[in-house]
């Protein structure tokens, strides 16, 4: 199938495109910008009115659970592949905390053939860095990157022992896999909420600004030491983002990513235990939320990801220490970014690459670029269009989510995942 | 969600008890001035008033407790209600499963008021925000966030030992909680109620490790200093120290402890010479207090244990709208 999307602001960070054009796509890929090939008006050719729309490469989610292998009561590949291609996402990438935990290649291997069959977005797995993400055995990492594994974390488990963090880390470097960490200390990290007079007051165990500082720290020390490729996932202290600030500008290779709604809500936005604003790592304190926005803007976070957790209905409705972490965040990944913009912390393109240049390189994939040749992962929307988001309206199986209620602007109307349409809203047809 | 959403009807009357926080101060007196109507009640031959006849309240316990589910089962008879007393000791997995599935459960049965003691902060919340619109949720404790008809009975106390908010007017006392503040739902309400109500001082004294971390945003002046934070106190509050807390990094022995925070004779000499002492029970001798301050002239410790029946009559009666009025209350008039 051929696509002509005629019309849009064409905007494509990997080369620093921004104007009203045409895309063409053939064969699953990028054919060209501007003008189509003599020989594209042959046969065929479809065509997408994007005129006052914006066309980019497909989103990169550097964080989804899935709940695939393990949680199908919360959610499936099928479920929420869907739900990525509604909010223009086309690569998910999905933690090895599955049930079984991704530490064998055939787990990893049933999550590709389960995302294939869905056919509605691409997935990627990051293996375990550990056996069971246990901490005290090194997990087959050769073996999951042969499989397809773009990297390797211990995802939600923190590693004590920091002879096994560094053993791991050498070994990951040995074989060229990026480390993907949540810094957060086993000790410190124990609380359900930040530490500070929100949680004073309502009586709930705080987790420091120390549990990510601490974790972070020491991990920056034996990255130095091992010389293995580390990413940072999801911060969430503007101390954090000083540190990590501080060792990239010393030279040390490392990136950093935030999950779009730590961007937007504070630990006051908890109320009176609102279990929706239950995630982990915690929502801080304003002058953090502010200094996640500040590194946003200054590159140190080059990343912006959903942090995906989707979960039924019960996993929400406890006491709030009792409940499960976790936001529905993969529909409103694009609004929430965009959001950046009118808040003058990122330009346009620039909150485009926060979602597609920067993590697809990070994971080292080819994707998050329109250039001709790539495979044809685009994402058409409106950045004009304003919604409500319901529990009706969502797609994903996870209803989980802190901004039901909320006025958002930005709508995807396309999607294509390797040149074909994987989701096109109806509505939004002329 | 919000606490004074849940916490009264459209008309500013009590609807469920949840937290002191949020409520008025003119209904934390009323409250009060209700609880001194009942506390002639327990002394009468005939212990019973007739204002919840016929009304079914479930003592919802999911964590231990002796005093306030006596007092509160004992307030529930006095008022004349059915009382169902459940103890659900659920293991610390499957609390949250078991608090919803018991909710509808009871729920079924048509009860009309449940009182919840919980492990877990914000228990009666998520309660309160389940129930059916009639039913009526009291908190007698959810974890370390508030226990509020303790902070009432408290005032109630304070009130007719030193005179304090008589005739709903403003006091200058000086007031000390002392000890593990960071675990403690009691010293959450009290602080609460005491700020409400309006008092000169309000100090909190421990060790950093048993401080929640940005106390001082409750309202209140910081003390390590034990003899620092007595010194001129009118009443002092002493908390319970639980075994547990010597196993974690927080203290080292409970002997180093009263040594350096336990309330002795000799502390006491620190405070104004009519100074009162209170604990919410129960005491641990030798740990948190000494025996001759328990014991002693000063300590209100057993009169707080009286008064909770009458306090927590007068909450159970209001949120249930059976007091009889022949004037509406005060919080509910225009002056």
């Amino acid at each position: 199938m051929r696509w002509r999307i005629r019309g849009g602001r064409v905007i494509d960070p990997a080369r620093g495109l921004d104007r009203v054009t045409d895309l063409y796509l053939a064969a699953g890929r990028v054919l060209s910008v501007d003008a189509p090939p003599p020989e594209f008006g042959d046969g065929q050719v479809r065509e997408v009115d994007a005129r006052g729309l914006l066309v980019c490469p497909g989103f990169v989610d550097l964080c989804a659970r899935l709940r695939e292998p393990g949680s199908e009561h919360k959610a499936t590949i099928l479920s929420e592949t869907r739900a990525a291609a509604r909010a223009g996402i086309t690569t998910l990438c999905c933690p090895p905390d599955t049930l079984p935990i991704i530490d064998t290649p055939a787990v990893a291997e049933l999550v590709h053939r389960r995302a294939e069959e869905s056919g509605h977005a691409k997935v990627v797995c990051l293996g375990a860095l550990t056996a069971g993400l246990a901490g005290r055995q090194l997990a087959e990492m050769f073996h999951l990157k042969a499989i397809g594994c773009v990297g390797v974390t211990n995802a939600m488990s923190p590693i004590a022992d920091t002879e096994v963090l560094r053993r791991a880390f050498e070994y990951a470097a040995t074989a060229g896999l990026t480390v993907f960490l949540h810094a957060e200390d086993p000790w410190l990290g124990r609380g359900c909420l930040h530490e500070g007079p929100v949680a004073t007051r309502l009586g709930l165990p705080g987790i420091p600004e120390t549990a990510e500082t601490v974790a972070l720290s020491r991990d920056l020390l034996l990255i130095e030491q091992t010389g293995v490729r580390a990413h940072f996932c999801r911060l969430s202290s503007a101390r954090a983002v000083a540190l990590v600030r501080a060792a990239q500008d010393a030279g040390l290779p490392i990136t950093a990513d935030v999950a779009a709604h730590q961007l937007h809500l504070t630990d006051i936005d908890v109320g009176y235990y609102d279990s929706l604003c239950h995630v982990r790592p915690p929502l801080r304190s304003l002058r953090d939320r502010e200094g996640l926005r500040e590194g946003v803007c200054a590159g140190v976070i080059g990343a912006i990801c959903s942090d995906h957790q989707p979960h039924e209905r019960d996993a929400k409705t406890a006491p709030f220490e009792a409940t499960e972490p976790g936001i529905s965040a993969l529909e409103t990944l694009l609004p929430l970014t965009l959001a950046l913009v009118g808040d003058a912390v990122l330009t346009l393109p620039e909150a485009i690459a926060a979602l597609t240049l920067r993590p697809a390189r990070i994971l080292g994939i080819e994707a998050g670029s329109l250039a001709p040749g790539t495979p044809a992962d685009v994402c058409v929307f409106d950045p004009r269009a304003d919604w409500t988001l319901t529990k009706e309206g969502l797609i994903s199986a996870g209803k989980n989510t802190p901004f039901l209620g909320w006025s958002l602007r930005g709508r995807v109307t396309h999607t294509f995942v390797s040149g074909r349409v994987v989701f096109e809203d109806a509505a939004a047809i002329r | 969600m919000q606490a004074r959403d849940l916490q009264t009807d459209g008309k500013g009357r009590l609807k469920h008890f949840l937290c002191i926080e949020g409520l008025p101060r003119a209904l934390l007196l009323d409250i009060l001035d209700a609880a001194e109507s009942f506390a002639g009640v327990g002394e009468r031959a005939v212990k019973k008033v007739p204002l919840m006849r016929g009304k079914t309240i479930a003592n919802l316990f999911f964590e231990a407790s002796t005093r306030t589910r006596t007092t509160f089962e004992l307030a529930a008879k006095r008022l004349s209600a059915d009382v169902l007393n459940l103890n659900i000791q659920a293991s610390s997995t499957s609390k949250g499963e078991s608090l919803l599935d018991t909710l509808r459960t009871l729920e079924a049965m048509h009860c009309d008021m449940f009182v919840v003691r919980h492990g877990m902060s914000g228990a009666a919340h998520l309660i309160a925000s389940h129930v059916a619109d009639e039913v009526r949720v009291i908190n007698a404790g959810d974890g370390r966030h508030e226990h509020p008809t303790q902070a009432l009975l408290d005032c109630f106390t304070i009130r007719r030992a030193t005179g304090a908010w008589a005739e709903r007017g403003s006091s200058s006392l000086v007031i000390a909680i002392v000890g593990d503040v960071l675990h403690s739902r009691v010293a959450r309400s009290d602080i609460h109620a005491f700020n409400t109500l309006g008092v000169g001082e309000l100090r909190v004294v421990g060790p950093k490790t048993l401080l929640p971390n940005a106390v001082e945003t409750l309202g209140v002046h910081v003390f390590h200093d034990p003899e620092a934070g007595l010194c001129d106190a009118d009443v002092i509050i002493m908390l319970r120290l639980q075994n547990e807390r010597m196993q974690g990094a927080l203290l080292p022995s409970a002997l180093e402890y009263f040594k350096t925070y336990g309330l002795t004779p000799a502390r006491l000499l620190r405070a104004k010479p009519d100074v009162v002492v209170m604990h919410p029970g129960p005491i641990n001798r030798g740990v948190e207090i000494d025996s001759a301050v328990a014991d002693g002239s000063q300590s209100l410790i057993l009169e707080q244990v009286r008064y909770g029946i009458a306090v927590r009559m007068a909450v159970m009666s209001m949120a249930m709208g059976s007091l009889p009025r022949t004037r509406p209350p005060r919080s509910m008039r225009d002056d």
